[in-house]
């Protein structure tokens, strides 16, 4: 017992001393989650839209895909992102591996699938409820997908704030693209595995604490802005 | 509804240089699922008197509209407005517009929702607000402007829905049972908007179960049943003296076969 409360309280010491290789670790851990969010965003918004509005052969086919990936083992997709930026990879020339932008590559193929599965779902259904008035105001395709993600957008936080639950929370794709290298490539998921695995308990248990503190912030925040939105759009 | 409607200038909506109708309908077929729900439909839309659809349940009275309107297409026949095959649905701006029985709000404010149409349509800068402005004022509802659009009554909802048409300056408005679902007072004021568009030129096609709407706003009346046109004429006629059987039906309050 007393060796988890001295665990703790150590643990405790580096997040108020604000312990500089935590900070950093932590910074880079919200650079790469948060990038990759953003980017899985940027595309799988309107690829979600445009699967919602628009029939095409193979539809089916693409929805029964999308919501399969979004439960893509990380260590998979880790090794398939290693095998393309490998040295005698196609991607090896660019020389990513073993680079944060290796592991925000890594995070964006495992987000885009939950974020385009999600805001499919959520675009579909206000899709049925305003294709008759967009149809019948001239709205075409391209004016109506803005429309109707900004119109979602309350339910789309929840959409992105699950893909950053993913990215913040995964460690096999980054640990076997980034490497682990320290003041590189060490996020908060990586750092806790090893140092678990050395017995030093204290900045595991201390980034983990911050990694609780960061999801619980973020999804408040993310919460208090879908009530917000929610009160003004009724 | 709050405050009467304020009556301003007439817009120039009444004068089209680029008419749209007539709109014939020749040998229409609609079915869905199986089921043929329009049967060779054949009908002219004229521009100038207000037009009621009058029709039971399941006579494609809402079809018949959706048809003119572009949200659906014909199974078989032609629909021809102004002598040109038109199924420009979806595609840039239209001059005509279509109020629905469950007027459908984007979430936004009241005076975004008529800027999001006018945007569509390609009105821009001070014509934009300045056409927002108008219709909110003709429909009591400037005072709503900021408000969002989902906060507000059924009857004020109705009232956005018809402001945005209007804004719109349709030369044709489509009205599929616009008041089904309002009180009274809120279907007055619709109709008084509708009354008000039709004198600036704007024509009128409506459906309605109200049969004492039917007879208030109605200059001729095209009475449907299973998908065809039963019978056609002047209102003050067709309530007086009915043609055919399931139109006398239909006003005695009967099934009608």
């Amino acid at each position: 017992m007393d060796y988890l409360v001295e665990a703790f309280r150590a643990a405790f010491d580096l997040i108020v001393a604000l312990d500089a290789d935590l900070v950093e670790i932590v910074g880079l851990s919200l650079r790469v989650s948060l990038s990759a969010v953003l980017i899985a965003a940027a595309i799988g918004l309107p690829l979600g839209a445009a699967v919602a509005l628009f029939d095409f052969p193979g539809r089916s086919a693409v929805i029964v895909t999308l919501n399969a990936l979004m439960g893509l083992p990380p260590v998979v997709v880790g090794l398939i992102v290693y095998l393309f930026l490998s040295r005698a990879g196609p991607l090896g020339v660019l020389g990513l591996l073993f680079t944060p932008t290796a592991m925000i590559v890594a995070q964006v193929i495992l987000v885009l699938p939950i974020v385009a599965a999600l805001a499919r779902q959520a675009i579909e259904d206000l899709w049925a409820e305003y294709r008759e008035q967009l149809v019948s105001l001239g709205a075409g395709p391209l004016r109506a997908i803005p429309t109707l993600l900004w119109d979602a957008r309350a339910t789309l936080v929840t959409a992105l704030l699950a893909g950053f639950g993913r990215a913040s929370a995964e460690v096999g794709a980054v640990m076997i693209v980034g490497g682990n290298i320290d003041h590189v490539t060490r996020v908060m998921t990586t750092t806790i595995a090893l140092e678990t695995s050395k017995g030093d308990l204290a900045l595991a248990l201390g980034l983990g604490i911050v990694l609780l503190l960061l999801t619980f912030a973020i999804n408040g925040a993310a919460e208090g802005v879908r009530r917000f939105a929610r009160a003004r759009m009724a | 509804m709050t405050g009467r409607l304020r009556h301003l200038p007439p817009t120039s909506a009444g004068a089209f240089a680029d008419a749209i109708l007539p709109c014939r309908f020749a040998g229409v077929v609609y079915e869905a699922r199986g089921k043929r729900l329009i049967d060779g439909l054949d009908l002219e839309i004229v521009a100038g008197p207000r037009t009621v659809i009058l029709g039971p349940n399941g006579a494609g009275k809402s079809l018949t509209l959706r048809l003119a309107h572009g949200l659906i297409h014909p199974t078989a026949g032609r629909i021809v407005w102004q002598n040109r095959k038109l199924d420009g649905a979806g595609r840039g701006p239209r001059r005509q517009a279509m109020v629905f029985q469950k007027p459908v709000l984007l979430r936004r404010s009241v005076a975004a929702n008529l800027d999001y149409a006018l945007a569509v349509h390609r009105v821009r800068g001070t014509a934009r607000s300045r056409r927002r402005d108008e219709a909110l004022a003709r429909t009591g509802l400037t005072a709503y402007a900021r408000q969002s659009a989902r906060t507000l009554s059924g009857g004020e909802q109705q009232r956005l829905a018809m402001a945005r048409a209007w804004a719109l300056r349709p030369q044709v408005l489509f009205l599929d049972e616009p008041t089904a679902s309002l009180d009274p007072a809120a279907t007055h004021a619709i109709e008084e908007i509708v009354q008000a568009m039709h004198a600036e030129g704007c024509k009128i096609v409506m459906t309605t179960h109200d049969l004492g709407q039917a007879r208030r706003l109605a200059d001729e009346v095209v009475f449907l049943n299973r998908g065809r046109v039963v019978e056609r004429g002047p209102a003050d006629r067709f309530f007086e003296r009915p043609e055919s059987q399931p139109a006398r039906d239909f006003l005695a309050g009967k099934l009608v076969w």
